[in-house]
């Protein structure tokens, strides 16, 4: 059967020959029709049409847009705050870079109608330090919408007003957690704080209640006004509505990014037909599908799952299908949906030393787990691949992360272990033979350790 | 007194014990009144919970109740209320008290948790215990020897960092044993109000320092010494000066203004090395000024008193007190006393007592400067109050004896008994001090102590016992941490000498026998006997001197009840 065809809603645009991320090329494509339309609405029309849409939040953790938009604080008589999340750090992830830089009016508008539907009058893209031509596009199409009057004061000649801010990160993958970039936003460090209580909703930026969300997830949020919640929740899965960015990389023939309607890709169309299956002579060896902190996948596992009326079902990694849920039961998650691929030329220790070395340099240093845990989990790869390895030293790799998973104030601490323990629960025996392995190949330029 | 509101109690279950708590007490807090150590390091009771040591991780659970009807759900095994335990292990530093709260701190997972985090805290601290100053008090090396493996996994190389950084002159910070619990940043910004402390870097390798240009200079830098839980943070003035296991601990007060800290000091062969606060919750939580700190250092000075003197030459005791009855005798009727703010209580009530039978005015000097509303008030006499409340002054002292050198001055006074008071420091000038017999109690040399006729050598507050009443007009005891200098005699001592040597009564100069005359005579004070006064104080009525106009404004614990007086000096 061969794979389903792409449905582009949020990329509808992207690489379109002739379209530019102007304002005038947007309206000539109907944009800003939908913010014309929902500004005449009343917003809490609009909430409610998200709560049906069933949309899930597209930043990693999948968590329901609209129903985080009811935790909202609306009683303390403090401004309500709309955060965007555009520091888009997950390594393998590269969707959110695509809408600012190609269709930035399309976040705008989505950003508009959210603002609107919640009552906020001021709302923040927060964009990572590394995206400083995204930044300035960003800016530019800020300027042209207000100066159209498409947000800042008297909204399309409404009594509503909302102006939108762009500020620039300064490089911190930890500014992706919601409440590290909240700190960030605020002129401190990044620190992840405590929840309870700090939850957004009730105690965000500036102590007020606040809205973060991801920047796919409010141009979902612009479809949805658009075609309603109802028609929206029909895409997709139950659950899992919507379409879903895939950005594909590593070892296959066409990595890219697509859209498709979530759950209904499975994992092997991706990777066999639509990114064109292995490089010549190779065979698929291991898969994160959801960012680097998702659990690996080892091609060749399969999974037992229950279907809804009680009976089992048996899934090959080629035949999980792109949803949330269905990778949440097979013990990895949606994440970000960046979905990275090894092949079996791939040293699985080379390739965790790579990634510890990531959570390793990005860690806060709040908390002790992670600080700790986490360069640690580093130094112990990293030697593995460059100097003497141990046997038993998959063994500790495991119990270490162990001891920072669910122990930390953030879920970076999970972020940091997952790589660890799914690398070495799929991949063990080449963790304990590596030792043995190493004896017999001596990497290309290792560097002695000191 | 007035009785604090009581307390909305909830019942909490900490380990199968049931306890009623205040709500909002946090699970450490609660587990204390149970018994339950809950190690942890970056919560300290006074400042704000960040959580991030991770080490009082515990396991926690909520009564079942039906989520729509809202009835407990009954555990059929055990007929009482279902417990929702929460499988992630849960801070117990930011857990708070509410209504059937379960605590379980003695879970397999808690002790792994423990042992992880206690791993973790150590695979990047130089371990270097031995020559490390905070061996011995060292949260570090407790919880790893009560909740540790007690062997090391670690095999890589460890960070690097600054070892013997001097944030100010008297804190020096090694960066490799600090476990980032931001204690001192939270203590700097929050209670010193001197926000100059921050991490820079990220990771394990975020590192402890000053803002740039910024040092932790204030009065109060010595407090993040007390709070660091390791040895990052140490005093330059005590650093490698002496095993704090050797040291005696004896209970006393900061005497360098009215707020009266509660302080411990810290002892060894007659020798004072330290300092530190002791903790009242309603005087000076556990922080105190640096300058009070450096008082020991006067037990040794060079200046100190050591030896009796009448008219300039070496004497004994009961020579000195013969001496001043001369003086007492010739100058009959011409007589001044000029007691002290700095004296203890007993002392003040015996000073009261020589100026009954001498029949001489008792007056006191003020230092007033400027309070910096945490904990040195504007009054930097520790005891005007003590003075108040035995009567010795009805009001308020000024700062300068002008009335008394007048009266020198036109001759009316021909002697004066100066205890503790360096007189040409009150405004008294030379001419003035030498035109009368002055009879001098004092422990350091001053102008007085060299134009007195006879001098008797005293005490320091860290060699002898007593009370103080502070600005809130709470008296506290203080004790003796060291022996007498050689040639120095107990204040008590001299001046029941000096009652007596004036024609007064024969009174003890013991504590406890002093204060059970202090009990019958001074009303405010009537039930009290020395040994039964609480560690951290008792609060006196102040009723009787409300309306002075006490110089000291607003600090921790403490609100006058009118507006401060301006300050004089």
């Amino acid at each position: 059967m061969p794979a389903p065809a792409q449905r582009r809603i949020i990329f509808q645009h992207i690489d379109e020959p002739g379209y530019t991320n102007d304002l005038a090329c947007y309206v000539k494509h109907g944009g800003y029709e939908i913010l014309k339309k929902s500004v005449a609405r009343p917003p809490a029309e609009i909430m409610d049409e998200v709560k049906k849409s069933g949309l899930r939040g597209r930043g990693g953790a999948g968590f329901p847009c609209g129903f985080k938009w009811s935790l909202v604080d609306r009683k303390s008589g403090k401004p309500i705050y709309l955060v965007v999340n555009a520091d888009e750090s997950e390594p393998g992830t590269f969707k959110d870079r695509y809408i600012i830089h190609q269709d930035p009016h399309q976040l705008i508008e989505g950003i508009m109608i959210t603002c609107f539907a919640n009552n906020v009058k001021q709302a923040y893209i927060y964009i990572r330090g590394e995206f400083p031509h995204g930044a300035r596009i960003l800016e530019q199409a800020i300027a042209e919408a207000r100066a159209a009057h498409f947000c800042g004061p008297n909204v399309l000649g409404t009594a509503y007003g909302c102006e939108i801010y762009v500020h620039r990160g300064a490089g911190a993958y930890i500014c992706g957690e919601e409440t590290g970039l909240i700190e960030s936003l605020e002129g401190k460090r990044p620190y992840p704080r405590i929840k309870p209580p700090y939850f957004p909703a009730v105690l965000g930026l500036y102590q007020c209640p606040t809205i973060v969300n991801n920047v796919e997830t409010l141009c979902h949020v612009k479809y949805i006004a658009d075609v309603g919640g109802d028609a929206y929740a029909k895409i997709g899965t139950p659950n899992n509505t919507g379409t879903r960015l895939l950005c594909v990389s590593g070892h296959v023939q066409k990595p890219g990014y697509y859209e498709y309607e979530v759950g209904k890709i499975t994992l092997g169309e991706l990777l066999y037909e639509v990114c064109g299956g292995p490089l010549p002579g190779r065979k698929f060896k291991a898969v994160i599908p959801g960012g680097s902190s998702a659990k690996i996948l080892k091609f060749g596992e399969s999974f037992t799952l229950k279907n809804k009326d009680g009976s089992m079902r048996t899934l090959t990694v080629e035949d999980i299908p792109m949803d949330f849920d269905t990778l949440a039961a097979c013990g990895t998650m949606g994440g970000s949906g960046g979905v990275i691929v090894m092949d079996d030329s791939t040293d699985m220790v080379a390739a965790l030393a790579n990634i510890n070395a990531f959570y390793a340099h990005e860690s806060c240093g709040q908390c002790t787990p992670c600080r700790e845990g986490s360069l640690w989990m580093k130094k112990i790869s990293t030697r593995m691949v460059h100097d003497t390895a141990r046997a038993e030293d998959g063994a500790l790799l495991k119990s270490v992360a162990d001891q920072i998973a669910g122990r930390t104030i953030c879920a970076f601490g999970e972020a940091c272990s997952w790589p660890t323990q799914s690398f070495i629960a799929k991949f063990g025996d080449e963790f304990k033979a590596y030792p043995e392995a190493k004896k017999a190949v001596k990497p290309a330029g290792a560097l002695d350790l000191v | 007194m007035i009785a604090p509101p009581k307390p909305d109690l909830v019942t909490v279950n900490i380990d199968g014990r049931e306890i009623a708590v205040p709500k909002g007490t946090n699970v450490i807090e609660a587990a204390r009144l149970v018994g339950v150590d809950v190690p942890h390091y970056c919560y300290h009771p006074k400042l704000t919970v960040v959580g991030n040591c991770r080490m009082c991780l515990i396991e926690m659970g909520l009564p079942a109740v039906d989520p729509a009807t809202k009835a407990p759900i009954a555990d059929p095994a055990t007929g009482k209320q279902k417990i929702n335990w929460i499988p992630r292990p849960q801070i117990g530093c930011a857990t708070y008290a509410s209504p059937g709260l379960h605590i379980r701190t003695q879970t397999p997972q808690v002790k792994d948790c423990r042992e992880g985090v206690m791993e973790f805290l150590l695979i990047n601290h130089p371990l270097d215990c031995p020559i490390c100053d905070q061996a011995g008090e060292c949260k570090l090396q407790e919880q790893s020897t009560g909740y540790g493996r007690g062997y090391s996994r670690f095999i890589e190389q460890k960070n690097v960092k600054p070892k013997r950084t001097l944030l100010g002159s008297r804190v020096m910070l090694d960066d490799e044993r600090c476990i980032l619990c931001s204690r001192c940043i939270r203590f700097s910004k929050e209670i010193a109000k001197d926000d100059v402390l921050g991490f820079i870097d990220r990771g394990s390798y975020s590192t402890l320092t000053c803002y740039p240009g910024k040092k932790l200079e204030n009065n109060y830098s010595l407090n993040t010494v007390d709070i660091c839980p390791v040895g990052a943070l140490t005093s330059t003035d005590f650093r490698f000066k002496m095993r704090v296991w050797f040291l005696k601990q004896t209970n006393s007060i900061d005497t360098e203004t009215s707020v009266g800290a509660n302080t411990v000091v810290w002892s060894r062969e007659g020798q004072i090395y330290r300092i530190t606060p002791r903790r009242n919750d309603e005087v000076n939580d556990t922080w105190m000024p640096d300058s009070g700190r450096e008082l020991y250092k006067t037990v040794r000075a060079p200046d100190r008193l050591t030896a009796i003197k009448v008219n300039g030459v070496d004497s004994g005791l009961d020579i000195a007190v013969h001496a001043a009855a001369e003086i007492f005798k010739a100058s009959a009727g011409a007589l001044a006393v000029v007691g002290s703010g700095r004296s203890s209580v007993e002392e003040q009530f015996l000073t009261k007592k020589l100026a009954a039978a001498l029949q001489a005015p008792a007056q006191l000097v003020s230092r007033v400067g400027k309070g910096d509303d945490i904990l040195v008030s504007a009054d930097r006499n520790p005891n005007v109050r003590g003075a108040l409340v035995t009567g010795l002054i009805a009001s308020l002292p000024e700062p300068k004896l002008t009335d008394l050198a007048s009266q020198i001055d036109a001759g009316r006074i021909k002697a004066v008994v100066a205890i503790n008071e360096d007189l040409a420091a009150a405004g008294l000038t030379a001419t003035q001090l030498a035109k009368v017999s002055i009879v001098h109690l004092g422990t350091h040399a001053s102008a007085t102590s060299a134009a007195a006729k006879v001098v008797l050598p005293t005490l320091t507050v860290f060699e002898k016992s007593g009370t103080f009443v502070n600005q809130q007009f709470r008296i506290q005891k203080f004790f003796q941490a060291v022996p007498a200098a050689a040639g120095a005699t107990d204040d008590l001592v001299v001046l029941a000498k000096l009652v007596a040597a004036a024609g007064g009564p024969s009174l003890a100069s013991d504590l406890a026998s002093l204060w059970k005359i202090i009990a019958a005579e001074v009303s405010a004070l009537g039930t009290m006997t020395f040994a039964n006064l609480p560690e951290t104080g008792l609060l006196l009525d102040a009723t009787p001197w409300a309306a002075l106009p006490f110089a000291e404004g607003a600090t921790l614990h403490h609100k006058p009840a009118q507006p401060a007086a301006a300050a004089t000096a």
